[in-house]
């Protein structure tokens, strides 16, 4: 009896052998365009799954056949997976974390026809690989226009009652310029309409908790503050507020379908006209900028830099047209998110700062950050290279705690 | 009154019968079994055509050299872990910290890389230091629950486990505290690397050294269980602990020195994940080896030489199946992990056939079953002469090496 089910299955076997010698014959290759997309996690993680559909539509968009490696870690590995990508014919390839960098790098010098890029990266504009690029976008634009519909919310609320607390909580990841340089900028959006906030920020030490971020976010519920915002990837913050009915600002995409009465809105880079940029300066063979800084669309919903669709209930009437407004304006240069005049370290306006924009292992300050245009004296965030690195702790700002 | 006891729908006997053959053979058709089952299960979730998925499983470990030499690498990595292991298990010290060891050794050569290159020593140098320095705190990390075991009978599974955690926290502390990155990955250092085997064309030359390494060790490990007094020793201790002290064994000195052998091994890898494939260090750095060589070791009965085809068998299935994801575009890691998951279940479960026959009460449906199987067979008849004989030829093959 057992014998026979043997016979039976060696069968199978035999005749799947021969299917795939069949199949193996069929491969042939076609001549579309192929680009390699590298991720830190599948699509299970919000970051991870903002680039793998921006890169999808993006590669539709431009008739490009798309190659998804997910679940790649910040090592070997993703050297591996991208010279992995070239082997296979793709002619851009990109990784999106920031601990892919070197590995990246490293496969950009053995393959210099390719064309690499990658997201958040620092190094990229001292390195002087000429088929290497980072990308990032003025995310603070789109969190300083965030930070302006919370204001409004905050008005609103003080118009209803005046008691209202006019202290903001922010739950940031870890102590660092692209963390620091987002709460500055949303908490210098909600000043420019309510002058006299300040704003308490807890640290969670990672990208994704849900249980530090809810707990971080009670406990700023709990010292009083009216509205909340993050800088972290999970769900944790949006469902606290939720529950206490503290109105909140998210990232990364709209939370309203968790948090219907207390979403207000969400910024978040769109990487989709990157990668149109991209995969067009590889088919017509033009070069890809070094550091390229992706800004504000024709309107806040389109753009690398982009709001998500304003909260039904918790916005305050007119948010969407003093947005636009604001828009407007950061996209003329009249207005810049970090003007001089607006805030105070130490109770001082800054006149100079020397940034750490050049990496090396010793985290010099190397670049004059600040800068002045059009009688502006303002901190030039993204433009010596595209991440950020705004990391000065502005007047009305507390840090309950640091984690790096 | 007389009690009627049923007779169970089944019952379990231990075998004793089954030959090495046969067992392999066993094996093969749970592996078969296993990829048929998993790919009906991925055709049923996203739609893939099980023939592409093995052909892409094929196409991942051998579609190019590169890919090719990373399989091979990866193989070899894992049956080192594996090697560094088995002779604790067949002291029936079950040591679940390859991680915690691992990374260790992987943290004293990134130290020594990242400091001593900073002091501008040369390569030479810093190789000289970082390879008996790395593999010395691996064996510390290792001795630590192999003392406590000998002089204190501390439970080892738990102690060993614990301090992978330990071991993670430190080199946490040691990325944010001391190399000082922010985002848990210090990228590349650039001194200390172990050389590059073969030219620069050569797509396997960061690949050749661990492969090397693995097989020299796998040949030195062996001897040690097989001819040497010191396998004999270990064996006898996981056997019985008072038989080896009656014959004369220094049981505490017998398991603190088999702990030592695992940590110089995972101090070894330790040395090659770091100095020689990655040129950095972060907590994910033994990329959990240290428990999946358990599986690999398991499988092959604590048998070096077996292990080499069960460490293949598992790199296969992992490496292949991300190839299946890519050419899929599965974005969702899930898929993989369910795939795996049944593969390992058929592969680890038909050790349970090997070892025990299952024997069904006798019914009606056993009867109609034993029916449709003669039927079957009889129409098969032809092919199943041809098995027969090739069955008989690859037995006496293996019964040639397995002796």
């Amino acid at each position: 009896m057992k014998n026979n089910a043997i016979k039976t299955l060696l069968l199978c076997s035999v005749v799947l052998c021969g299917a795939y010698t069949l199949t193996s014959c069929g491969g042939n290759e076609d001549s579309t365009m192929k680009a390699g997309l590298i991720t830190l996690h599948g699509d299970n993680s919000t970051y991870d799954a903002n680039f793998i559909n921006a890169f999808k539509a993006a590669c539709e968009a431009k008739n490009v056949k798309p190659v998804i490696v997910t679940g790649i870690d910040e090592n070997d590995a993703c050297t591996e997976a991208a010279n992995d990508l070239v082997d296979q014919g793709c002619s851009f390839v990109f990784a999106d974390s920031f601990g892919h960098e070197s590995y990246l790098l490293k496969s950009a010098k053995e393959n210099p026809n390719v064309q690499f890029s990658h997201a958040t990266g620092t190094t990229a504009h001292t390195e002087n690989v000429a088929n290497f690029h980072n990308a990032f976008a003025s995310i603070y634009e789109g969190r300083y226009l965030a930070g302006v519909a919370a204001g409004l919310k905050l008005q609103s609320m003080l118009e209803a009652n005046p008691e209202t607390s006019k202290k903001l909580g922010y739950i940031g990841a870890y102590t660092y310029a692209e963390v620091i340089s987002g709460y500055t900028s949303w908490f210098l959006g909600v000043k420019s309409v309510v002058s006299d906030v300040t704003m308490e920020v807890q640290f969670t030490g990672s990208w994704y908790d849900e249980a530090a971020e809810k707990t971080a976010a009670e406990l700023l519920i709990e010292k009083g503050c009216s509205i909340i915002s993050q800088h972290a990837d999970s769900w944790g913050a949006p469902t606290a507020c939720e529950t206490a009915g503290v109105p909140n600002v998210s990232y990364n995409g709209s939370t309203e379908s968790k948090a219907p009465n207390t979403y207000i809105v969400s910024s978040r880079i769109n990487w989709q006209p990157y990668f149109e940029y991209c995969l067009d300066a590889v088919k017509n063979n033009t070069a890809i900028e070094t550091d390229y800084v992706g800004g504000l669309g024709n309107d806040i919903y389109s753009g690398s830099v982009c709001l998500a669709p304003l909260g039904k209930k918790a916005p305050a009437a007119g948010t969407e047209a003093k947005l636009n407004e604001v828009a407007n304006k950061l996209k003329s240069g009249e207005l810049k998110v970090f003007d001089c005049s607006n805030f105070t370290v130490n109770g001082e306006h800054i006149t100079s700062y020397m940034a750490d924009v050049n990496t090396d292992a010793n985290f010099e300050k190397d670049t004059e950050a600040v800068k002045t245009a059009n009688g502006v004296t303002y901190f030039a965030e993204s433009e010596f290279r595209s991440a950020p690195y705004f990391d000065l702790t502005i007047d009305g700002i507390t840090l309950l705690n640091t984690k790096f | 009154m007389k009690t009627i006891e049923k007779e169970p729908l089944f019952h379990v006997i231990k075998r004793s019968d089954v030959s090495i053959g046969k067992s392999f053979l066993f094996r093969a058709i749970a592996i078969i079994l296993g990829l048929i089952f998993a790919c009906l299960v991925l055709l049923v979730i996203t739609g893939a055509n099980p023939f592409v998925v093995i052909q892409q499983l094929f196409a991942g470990c051998f579609g190019t050299p590169r890919r090719f030499w990373t399989m091979f690498r990866k193989l070899s990595l894992l049956l080192l872990v594996g090697l560094a292991l088995i002779p604790a298990f067949k002291m029936k010290f079950w040591n679940l910290g390859g991680n915690g060891q691992i990374l260790m050794g992987a943290l004293t050569t990134a130290c020594c890389m990242h400091f001593l290159g900073n002091e501008g020593f040369p390569n030479w140098a810093i190789i000289l230091i970082m390879i008996p320095s790395s593999i010395l705190v691996s064996v510390i990390w290792a001795v630590i629950p192999a003392i406590f075991k000998a002089f204190f009978n501390t439970n080892e599974s738990l102690f060993t486990l614990m301090l992978n955690y330990v071991a993670e926290g430190i080199v946490a502390v040691f990325l944010s505290g001391i190399f000082k990155s922010p985002t848990g990955s210090i990228g590349i250092i650039s001194t200390g690397h172990l050389p590059a085997i073969g030219s620069s064309s050569f797509v396997g030359r960061n690949d050749l050294l661990s492969i090397i390494v693995a097989f020299v060790l796998l040949g030195i490990v062996f001897a040690y269980l097989r001819y040497a007094k010191h396998g004999y020793e270990l064996e006898v201790v996981g056997e019985s602990q008072n038989t080896a002290r009656y014959i004369g064994i220094n049981v505490k000195g017998v398991v603190i020195r088999t702990m030592v052998l695992s940590g110089v091994i995972c101090g070894i890898v330790g040395i090659l994940l770091a100095g020689s494939i990655n040129h950095s260090i972060s907590t994910a750095t033994p990329e959990n080896m240290g428990f999946t060589a358990i599986m690999v070791a398991w499988l092959a009965k604590f048998n070096p030489l077996s292990m080499v085809a069960t460490a293949f068998i598992i790199t296969f299935f992992s490496r292949g199946m991300a190839q299946v994801q890519k050419y899929y575009e599965i974005t969702n890691d899930s898929a993989t992990y369910i795939f795996l998951g049944i593969i390992y279940f058929f592969i680890i479960g038909v050790e349970f056939f090997i070892s025990y026959r299952v024997v069904f009460k006798d019914c009606k449906f056993i009867r109609w079953c034993n029916k449709v199987n003669k039927s079957i067979s009889k129409a098969f008849a032809p092919v199943g002469v041809f098995f027969t004989n090739l069955k008989n030829k690859i037995i006496k093959v293996f019964v040639k090496e397995g002796k």
